[in-house]
């Protein structure tokens, strides 16, 4: 089957981050509206124009009915209206369902937004549990890992069948830093060396306390609509080229393979409808909760051998010039990671980057991006690729 | 937790010292955790048995930072993924031994012990290696 339905039909008029990091004195809601608003404002739009909101809920601040509680406060009317939990995964896997919701006439013009507060709107074990419930609970959860711990296994997992070694995971955390230091919205902007991550103190083996992504306070929002009606609005639009998703499990015990993910099958997906190749993406943003998760998907996706990724990153590919340069705002290892909005940054990054709006740290070949997501552990994934022109 | 008697059955295991799996009799597959239908091919005409309690690593980690205060005074400790000789996977941990003579592919041995707040869990051990 040709998957192009998707291709060209769709595109983001609008993106716009909050405040990130340690954020006291406004609850995930908040910074939910604020998201919105603000992404809203960007387009061009009044608020009367939206027709469709999707947010995710807060681990911070659970609500039943979150995306109608957004609109409530909003005070907007949307004929189409959903909140979804695919944890990391969802932030690109609602793009998904919001390109098809327009391409199909359920709305017109549609505002993806979402918040948490796992910093300040939770204890430090609050967050840890919450987020670990991913595992199993009778057969997982009894034995007490916390997340960390879970990636921990597919990071020896690759160690033991591929040589990979602890060097390769911490130039990750390194690449992701220094992009990181040019980013003035960044939570941590420190430079760090191979040294430091191999120093910093272990969590969960092999993963040192660097090779972790921050725990933060933060949101984001972007604005989806028809690529026709993205012409007469005021910012260059960011078209979909393509887009696919891959599920493989929930639980990590379940896992087809350790080593390959379904970031594959969501990698080729988005390819054949983009009718791209990985030599046409001049830089990605990967998700990186935690440094063994980008080696795997950059293997997974294309960019390099299964088993090469060691290899891949240690030339320096992923830096500021490199071969394929990732997390340009410096992903949740150095940016902000506030949970399952986590790389909505990343999303509102590439369309920066893709408007070539980012300033001092603009890429000046950035015309087409591939971005990725997944959530639980290594279970649920979405890739998408951007341009700056339909393909 | 569960109201699931397959879940009742798979505990009321663990209490008498056996780790129950289940083959499936149209395809003889063997699956963990247990399922009302065979993951394999979805018969229900599944039949419990006890495991042999032999397995290899086939990932581990040392988990060095406690989730709750359950697990305070067990870190650090080895958790790991144990492939059982029947073929299924699971998570479980490795007792009495240091990290150091822990490695992918080792051979482990099941028994059962409190773990965290939990009584009778399946945990493993390392084989000694033969001379
Ligand atoms: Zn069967």
């Amino acid at each position: 089957m040709v998957m192009s339905g998707l291709r060209n039909s769709v595109a983001f008029v609008g993106s716009a981050d909050t405040e990130v990091g340690v954020v006291p004195g406004l609850s995930a809601t908040e910074l939910c509206v604020q998201a919105a608003l603000s992404a809203i404002h960007d387009a061009g739009l009044d608020k009367s124009q939206v027709d469709g909101l999707i947010t995710c809920n807060a681990m911070a601040q659970p609500i039943m009915y979150h995306a109608e509680a957004m609109a409530e406060y909003l005070q907007i009317f949307p004929r189409y209206c959903m909140s979804v939990n695919t944890g990391g995964g969802t932030t690109f896997s609602i793009i998904h369902h919001a390109a098809a919701a327009i391409v199909t006439g359920m709305a017109d013009t549609i505002v993806i937004s979402m918040a948490d507060s796992l910093r300040s709107g939770m204890t430090r074990e609050q967050a840890a549990k919450t987020q670990s419930s991913t595992g199993h609970p009778l057969y997982e959860q009894i034995y007490g890992l916390p997340v960390p711990a879970y990636y921990a296994l597919i990071a020896q997992a690759h160690m033991a069948e591929f040589g990979t070694r602890e060097e390769h995971y911490a130039e990750i955390a390194v690449a992701t830093r220094e992009h990181a230091v040019n980013n003035p919205a960044a939570q941590k902007r420190d430079r760090i060396s191979i040294d430091d991550v191999l120093s910093s103190r272990l969590i969960a083996d092999p993963l040192h306390l660097l090779d972790c992504s921050l725990v933060s306070d933060g949101g984001a929002a972007v604005v989806l609509t028809s690529a026709e009606r993205a012409k007469d609005l005021p910012n260059d639009p960011v078209y979909l080229l393509g887009v696919g998703e891959g599920h493989s499990h929930e639980h990590i015990s379940q896992a087809r393979t350790l080593t390959t993910s379904a970031a594959k099958e969501s990698g080729q997906r988005a390819f054949a409808m983009a009718g791209l190749t990985v030599n046409d993406i001049d830089f990605a943003q990967l998700y990186d909760c935690f440094t063994p998760t980008v080696l795997i998907e950059l293997e997974d996706l294309g960019f390099c051998a299964k088993g090469e990724g060691g290899a891949y990153v240690a030339s320096g590919a992923l830096r500021s010039g490199g071969a394929l340069p990732v997390n340009t705002h410096g992903g949740m290892l150095s940016h902000c990671h506030s949970g399952n909005p986590g790389s909505m940054f990343a999303l509102t990054e590439t369309i920066q980057q893709l408007r070539h709006a980012t300033g001092p740290r603009q890429l000046d070949t950035a015309q087409t991006a591939l971005v990725h997501a997944q959530g639980g552990i290594m279970s649920s994934h979405t890739t998408m690729i951007l341009g700056r022109e339909p393909c | 937790m569960s109201n699931s008697a397959i879940d009742a059955h798979f505990r009321d295991g663990c209490e008498q010292g056996q780790l129950r799996l289940q083959r499936c009799t149209a395809c003889e597959y063997v699956q963990f955790y247990p399922r009302v239908a065979c993951s394999a091919c979805g018969s229900d005409q599944l039949k419990w048995f006890v495991a042999s309690g032999q397995g290899k690593i086939a990932s581990y980690t040392v988990v060095r930072l406690p989730i709750s205060q359950q697990f305070a005074d067990l870190v650090p400790y080895v958790a790991a993924l144990v492939d059982l000789q029947e073929g299924p996977r699971m998570m479980s941990v490795i007792v009495d031994s240091s990290p150091d003579q822990v490695c992918v592919g080792q051979a482990v041995r099941l028994a059962f012990r409190q773990w965290g707040s939990a009584e009778q869990q399946p945990i493993f051990t390392v084989v000694a290696p033969q001379n």
